[in-house]
């Protein structure tokens, strides 16, 4: 009993300072504050000193009249509008240019990752020549040269070139002409939809009909079929409308039909080349992180090479490849940011002009700060779950 | 023991100092500058007549002297000055925060800035306004013609504003293709992306003068907003504001009263009160200011006057070929009107 009580007082007189889980905590807390405090004095510095010299803060100005033009706003959008609508343009057309080159570059980067294992020495060298230029040229340049290339080797819009009836090329964008506005469009949009639930359906009746039975599906066939079939079929049913809005010149410039701007156009290409270089590598990379081994044992079993490719191989590399690939999409989606450079209004252009006119510097760079960090907080939340569906699970 | 603990504490206690709000002293900006030995000017740094180095890396222009006049007035040295770039972002900014003492850099003076961005701009050392630029073969003659047209903007002052406000004021649509950069815009516009481009008239005058053909280019007749570019000071130093207006009215004065750089020292002997005045032979105006009864005098002697500075930087002899227009003394029909010095 009293041995037993001083061991207890032994334990107990440790003093806390010489426990490592109690000291692991005061110094978390202690550096939890520090930043607390040091965000905290930055912000009260900053609103004190801003106070003395009567500079007006805060957002009010977001419901204030713009008073300025932006170049291709996505929804309608005039300079008797507030900066908040000027912003949402803004943000709308960085979501544009990312969105397009985030899908262009994972295609275009999954193809020459693979191109450049092939065993044909032309195609390999051919691959390897388009990554190491694209990978080694700055960013900003290749805008540049793109942006130069777009205005300086095209042709005035009196003077476009004019491959197919309707579509029209010269230096101050690409003209395409669009289905007049029919209410036809929304029932085709209603069958596509549809068309996508039946591929789901019919994509797990042949999972389970395989898992009984052992017997394939040609699934991606006859999904495309149906998304292409079932829309057709309803454009067809209401006696196929074939109005169209056709660009046409007026005044200094093409009016109406479908048109992207060459700063989009040389923003996108620059972004794609650049960033598609190092998808490129990372595919690469996680294709030859998977053992010869699984190549053999698969081929072992009769899979044939394509099914060697999309059922053992790309799974497992996918593994590698997704941390890095969310990486590079992030920055495609930053360096959009350099959009300014060649005069695509996306957010930062946007922003910047809002900077200039209502001089609230503090608030529009923290705004540009916190719409990035929410772009790609948001783009890297959905790469990790698909990380998560690709990861192997471990029994 | 306590030695585990004596880095936390220190960093402690040092964050506590942190978080008391440096209580800066308001302080007088001219005993700053005097006891800093220099002045810091804020100033453009790429645009050509007004704040550029030149091909030496010494620096020239209108803002640029504009600076240099006021380090005269007070040091009797226009060299002992320091010029800090600033772009139209981080201009007010600099100012507000005490990283320049003035700014000069063709801002234009508005309500707003005066106001919400507790600036005080003094005398207008250039009156500007935003026109177009359009190749002649356009065939345009006026800017109510360019209905639908695409716009290079080169982002800066109020310029895209006031495009657009000139277009919903007249009924018509425009395309603004707005580029950061002077260089790349030029580009885009030479090569015909856009109809016309739009600037201050001064900087139009510049961009016209590096085209590949300046004869194939026009700047429009029509002048669509009201630009005075003057320097500005903070709020709440009422002197150093008083001190900085009147340097850059010292030189509209001299010009007025017919001294100039080179006949500035004869001139000391000149009979009249006005001039007598002006030099500091009869003080009082430097002691008015803080400043040594020469002050105006190392300003014209050292800098020059107004119409020296003007013809010196964007006058007919330079690249910009620009006349005096608004810019010249009342008596020629100008805006350029000083204050009686006494």
């Amino acid at each position: 009993m009293n041995q037993a009580n001083k061991t207890a007082n032994v334990t107990n007189n440790i003093p806390f300072w010489h426990d490592p889980a109690k000291r692991g905590i005061v110094f978390q807390a202690a550096a939890l504050l520090l930043v607390l405090m040091i965000g905290y004095y930055i912000f009260s510095n900053t609103q004190a000193n801003l106070r003395r010299q009567s500079i007006a803060t805060g957002y009010g100005f977001f419901g204030k009249e713009a008073g300025f033009e932006i170049g291709e706003p996505m929804i309608s959008y005039s300079a008797a509008d507030t900066y908040a609508k000027a912003l949402l343009v803004g943000v709308l057309n960085t979501l544009k240019v990312s969105f397009a080159g985030i899908l262009l570059t994972t295609l275009i980067g999954l193809f020459v990752g693979i191109a450049r294992l092939s065993k044909n020495w032309l195609v390999s060298k051919l691959a390897q020549g388009y990554i190491e230029v694209l990978q080694n040229v700055p960013v900003l340049l290749q805008l540049f040269f793109w942006y130069g290339l777009f205005h300086n080797a095209l042709p005035l819009p009196r003077n476009s070139i004019s491959p197919l009836p309707g579509v029209f090329i010269n230096n101050r964008g690409f003209y395409l002409p669009i289905p007049e506005a029919h209410p036809v469009y929304k029932w085709m949009l209603l069958a596509l939809l549809a068309a996508f639930i039946i591929s789901y359906l019919l994509k797990r009746w042949s999972k389970a009909r395989q898992d009984l039975t052992g017997q394939t599906f040609p699934l991606f066939s006859s999904f495309l079929s149906l998304s292409i079939g079932m829309p057709l079929l309803v454009w067809l049913a209401s006696g196929a409308p074939t109005g169209m809005d056709v660009p046409h010149l007026r005044g200094f410039n093409f009016i109406g039909g479908l048109s992207f701007s060459p700063e989009f156009g040389a923003l996108l290409i620059g972004l794609v080349l650049y960033t598609s270089a190092f998808v490129a590598e990372i595919v690469r990379a996680g294709i030859q992180a998977v053992s010869h081994g699984q190549t053999e044992a698969a081929a072992s079993i009769g899979l044939r090479p394509k099914l060697v490719l999309t059922l053992v191989i790309l799974p497992q590399a996918l593994r590698v490849i997704i941390p890095p690939l969310t990486n590079q999409m992030l920055n495609l989606t930053k360096n959009s940011s350099l959009a300014i450079a060649i005069g695509y209004p996306d957010f930062v252009a946007v922003a910047n002009t809002t900077i200039n006119q209502t001089g609230q510097a503090i608030e529009g760079v923290a705004l540009i700060m916190i719409v990035y960090l929410i772009i790609s907080l948001v783009t890297s939340a959905f790469m990790n779950w698909y990380n998560k569906r690709t990861a192997l699970v471990e029994r | 023991m306590l030695r585990s603990i004596k880095p936390g504490i220190v960093i402690l206690v040092a964050a506590l100092l942190l978080a008391i709000p440096l209580v800066v002293n308001a302080g007088e900006t001219l005993d700053s500058v005097k006891a800093r030995g220099y002045l810091i000017v804020g100033v453009n740094g790429g645009l050509f007549g007004f704040g550029m180095p030149d091909e030496k890396g010494v620096w020239r222009g209108l803002d640029v002297d504009t600076g240099r006049a006021v380090a005269a007035g007070i040091f009797a040295d226009p060299d002992k000055v320091k010029f800090v770039t600033l772009t139209t972002q981080t201009r007010f900014t600099a100012l507000q925060s005490k990283e320049v003492d003035v700014l000069c850099r063709n801002a234009t003076r508005t309500l707003t800035r005066e106001t919400e961005l507790g600036l005080n701009f003094v005398a207008v050392n250039y009156y500007d306004g935003q026109g177009f630029l359009i190749p002649k073969k356009l065939g345009v003659k006026s800017a109510k013609e360019l209905d639908g047209a695409s716009v290079c903007v080169l982002p800066g002052t109020t310029t895209e504003q006031n495009v657009a406000d000139f277009f919903r004021t007249n009924k018509l649509t425009m395309k603004p293709v707005v580029i950061e950069q002077n260089t790349e815009l030029n580009q885009a516009f030479f090569s015909g992306r856009c109809d016309c481009l739009t600037s201050d008239a001064s900087q139009l005058a510049g961009i016209r003068a590096v085209a590949p053909n300046p004869d194939d280019y026009m700047i429009l007749p029509d002048i669509i907003s009201k630009e005075p570019l003057a320097p500005a000071v903070r709020h709440g130093d009422d002197q150093w504001r008083d001190i900085v207006d009147f340097c850059v009215l010292a030189m509209i004065a001299a010009e007025d009263l017919g001294i100039s750089s080179k006949n500035v020292d004869e001139m000391l002997k000149n009979e009249s009160p006005d001039v007598k005045r002006f030099l500091g032979v009869t003080p009082g105006n430097g002691k008015a200011l803080g400043l040594d009864e020469k002050w105006a005098y190392n300003i014209i002697k050292k800098v020059g006057n107004y119409g020296e500075v003007f013809e010196r930087n964007v006058g007919e002899e330079t690249k910009l070929k620009l006349k005096r227009g608004l810019n010249a003394q009342w008596k020629d029909g100008g805006l350029m009107y000083a204050p009686p010095f006494k």
